[in-house]
């Protein structure tokens, strides 16, 4: 076990009953709730969000202030039009000829000192950075936030083997706290306000490190400063970093990473081993597509110019930075969606999370409601894509849509999220689910396809129509799911094509 | 009011009346064709439609939309134009109708497809974009706010074309609507499938309108209007739903 460092000037700051006693660090932290096994289907789980009014009101206030930031900082480049073109014909190039760069990848990186390393899946990848932090003998490691960590749900696979993972970015940190899941991909912590947060850092910090001060207010920059002086000594102490990485450039072999506070490059540059978990779908062709790509992704997520901070490393640098350098590419569902011609635009994604701030969906339900760490518009097209739709939740997501398209407006990359959406209700569909509706749907489409047929239905519609005269239709058996919230329009007792006929006779017909 | 251009009286003009207006809002095609027809032109309704499919398409039964996707282009492909008081209908017939027929594996109704889309239009496009007028000559001395519908915004960009007609009417109080773009949460089966997401995003987007302090909110779909009229209507909030077409085929002689 790796000794913590005391807090300067007061070791007593832990709580510990002995204030000379080195505080330990008691295994992994319980994160009960941590994963998204057997979540209910979205509409189910939106339906307990929606009622979690705190959450309501936060999600409210950060998406709007994201959206206007986001659409401040895009209004003002007239060339992002092609921005977003220029973002999507590289990362096109790159997954047409996945195999070739990945390759190319590969080679730059090993020529450079990295070991490379291939994970088909989870489990794979898993075992691959167990097998390398073992072998440092240590007992806990620092990490960089990552969304393909999270995806293979490392941090979990890490404890059962007694070895704790800290996150280091302050909104991942917030959620590690809390024994809370994720709810956004850049901002995981946005269902969290100041306060819950303050209560989070008080109660929470001291079970795993330097606990926060005792007079913590709910100030940004206290909670700030309270974080602060908590990662640092994990920071200082940790020999071992996981990481995943943004882009990952073939012609160089440099992957890169793209943040905001800097605790990021703490656990990219201290600790002597760095192993980074990377999706291949993060692959770009060359050197020159991060041109598109630094302009897109800041401009997208957070809403500035340009991040604060970005990292990139190729390989290993002697006396400079991690000297053991490890890069675990992972499949992990993707060669599945690359197979599909519509599907694979989903691989462009470069998590940006603009597609979740501008969802009037994901504003009123949050994250947790779409059972993954990919929440939001583009996790209803992922998901389903990468792990099937046999799950309860993986077969509800493509339908969590209005299919308003602000997503795909807002989208970087041009992912068509609501052609996608679509798509993957047809294969929801062909997969046999929803029998009543596919026998309804077939009536449906009979009807439909016939004038005759179609003005037959519309007397039964005419016929309560009169029945039912100039009265409010509040309730309908069957119908709750309209007629709890709203009136139904009272059908008309005569339809538009009955009028035509009864004033211009069969005139305007089919010639 | 513009004078109706020579182009009007030139055009084979077809309505599509929409299967959802036809069976439950026939004011609306009833006012489109009267609106037209003040303006010049010889509007038919060829009787062999029925509907554009996106029922089916959005639900994941493009497959069984087929069918309609070949009817829709055998009944209207001869006509010069083609145009329809719904955005969402527009939008799936020179959107989805490509992708459909392409899927469908016939190349030849694909091409047909390909060929008529841009002849079909959503009524703000035809009225500004063919017939050049913004001024139609309507009037509506009533509290109006407008909400721009997803479709017709996001998938047919149609911009400000509905606010250039509708600022033109006389008599009109035009009122912006707070968060105008946002989605109302109707979203077809989705008003059903996510009944509660779709309420709770409806509530917002009826809560803006009450906050204008219109009487009427009007939008070019009659489906969103079915579900934000729904909701007001539930609320007792004193606001009713109007499509577009029929307050520009509002007049002083014929008022709606």
């Amino acid at each position: 076990m790796t000794p913590p460092i005391p807090a300067e000037g007061d070791p007593a700051a832990y709580g510990s009953a002995d204030p000379t006693a080195a505080p330990t660090v008691a295994g992994p932290v319980q994160r009960t709730s941590a994963t998204f096994i057997g979540m209910p289907k979205f509409p189910e789980a939106a339906r307990v969000a929606l009622a979690n009014t705190q959450q309501r009101r936060n999600l409210h206030h950060a998406t709007h202030t994201i959206r206007a930031k986001r659409a401040a900082v895009v209004d003002e480049l007239p060339q992002w039009e092609a921005l977003r073109v220029a973002g999507a014909e590289a990362k096109d190039e790159a997954l047409t000829h996945l195999g070739d760069y990945l390759e190319q990848l590969e080679a730059n990186l090993t020529a450079r000192g990295a070991v490379v390393h291939w994970a088909r899946d989870a489990q794979e990848a898993n075992a691959i950075v167990l097998e390398i932090v073992r072998a440092k003998e240590v007992d806990e490691v620092v990490k960089v936030k990552s969304m393909a960590t999270q995806e293979i749900e490392l941090n979990e696979a890490l404890e059962a083997a007694g070895i704790n993972a800290w996150e280091t970015d302050l909104a991942e940190l917030i959620v590690q706290l809390g024994h809370d899941r994720p709810s956004h991909i850049l901002v995981p912590a946005i269902h969290r306000n100041r306060s819950e947060i303050r209560e989070i850092f008080s109660h929470e910090m001291g079970k795993v490190g330097r606990p926060a001060p005792s007079d913590l207010t709910d100030e940004p920059a206290r909670l700030a400063e309270a974080a602060r002086l908590h990662l640092r000594e994990k920071f200082l102490r940790a020999r071992v970093a996981v990481s995943g990485a943004n882009f990952a450039v073939a012609d160089t072999g440099t992957l890169v990473v793209v943040e905001s506070e800097g605790n990021g490059r703490m656990c990219l540059t201290l600790p002597e081993t760095l192993i980074s978990v990377v999706g291949i779908e993060k692959v770009l062709p060359t050197w020159d597509d991060l041109g598109a790509m630094l302009q897109l992704l800041p401009r997208s997520s957070t809403g500035e110019r340009m991040n604060p901070y970005t990292t990139m490393w190729s390989g290993v640098h002697e006396g400079d930075g991690p000297q053991d350098v490890h890069v675990v590419l992972l499949d992990n569902g993707r060669s599945h969606v690359l197979a599909d011609r519509l599907g694979r635009q989903a691989l462009r994604c470069i998590r940006c999370s603009a597609c979740l701030n501008v969802c009037p969906v994901y504003e009123r339900t949050g994250g947790h409601a779409y059972g993954s760490v990919y929440p939001g518009p583009i996790g209803a097209v992922l998901n389903p894509q990468l792990r099937g739709t046999t799950s309860d939740v993986d077969k509800s997501l493509p339908y969590a849509s209005s299919l308003c398209g602000a997503c795909f407006d807002a989208c970087p990359v041009r992912i068509n999220i609501p052609e996608l959406l679509v798509e993957l209700r047809g294969k929801v569909v062909e997969e046999g689910g929803h029998t009543a509706e596919s026998v309804a749907m077939k009536a449906a489409a009979w009807v439909l396809s016939d004038p005759k047929r179609l003005a037959g239905a519309q007397k039964a519609a005419t016929t309560a129509g009169r029945v039912i005269g100039k009265r409010t239709i509040r309730s309908v058996p069957g119908l709750g799911a309209w007629t709890n919230a709203r009136d139904l329009p009272t059908p008309p007792t005569e339809t538009f094509r009955q009028w035509w006929v009864r004033e211009h006779g069969d005139e305007g017909g089919p010639r | 009011m513009t004078t109706p251009s020579a182009r009007a009286t030139d055009l084979k003009v077809a309505l599509f009346a929409t299967c959802f207006n036809d069976t439950m809002w026939p004011e609306t095609p009833k006012a489109t064709v009267r609106l037209l027809e003040r303006l010049g032109c010889r509007v038919e309704f060829p009787l062999e439609q029925t509907c554009c499919g996106q029922l089916l398409t959005n639900t994941g039964y493009a497959a069984d939309a087929v069918p309609l996707v070949r009817r829709f282009v055998d009944v209207f492909e001869d006509y010069d134009a083609v145009v329809a008081p719904s955005g969402s209908c527009v939008g799936s017939v020179r959107e989805q109708h490509p992708t459909i027929a392409e899927n469908g594996g016939d190349e030849a109704l694909a091409h047909r497809v390909a060929q008529m889309g841009p002849r079909v239009y959503e009524l703000s496009e035809f009225l500004v974009d063919v017939l050049g007028v913004t001024d139609v000559g309507a009037y509506f001395p009533h509290r109006v706010t407008y909400h721009p519908t997803c479709h017709s915004l996001r998938m047919l960009r149609v911009g400000d074309r509905p606010l250039q007609l509708l600022r033109a009417v006389r008599g009109i109080d035009l009122v912006e609507l707070p968060g105008a773009d946002e989605c109302c949460g109707f979203g077809g089966t989705f008003a059903m499938k996510n009944a509660d997401v779709s309420i709770a995003m409806g509530a917002d987007k009826a809560r803006h309108i009450v906050e204008t302090g219109a009487e009427v909110v009007v939008a070019g779909d009659n489906s969103c209007l079915a579900h934000i009229g729904g909701l007001l209507g539930r609320q007792r909030s004193g606001v009713r739903r109007m499509h577009l077409a029929e307050i520009l085929a509002s007049t002083e002689e014929d008022p709606a």
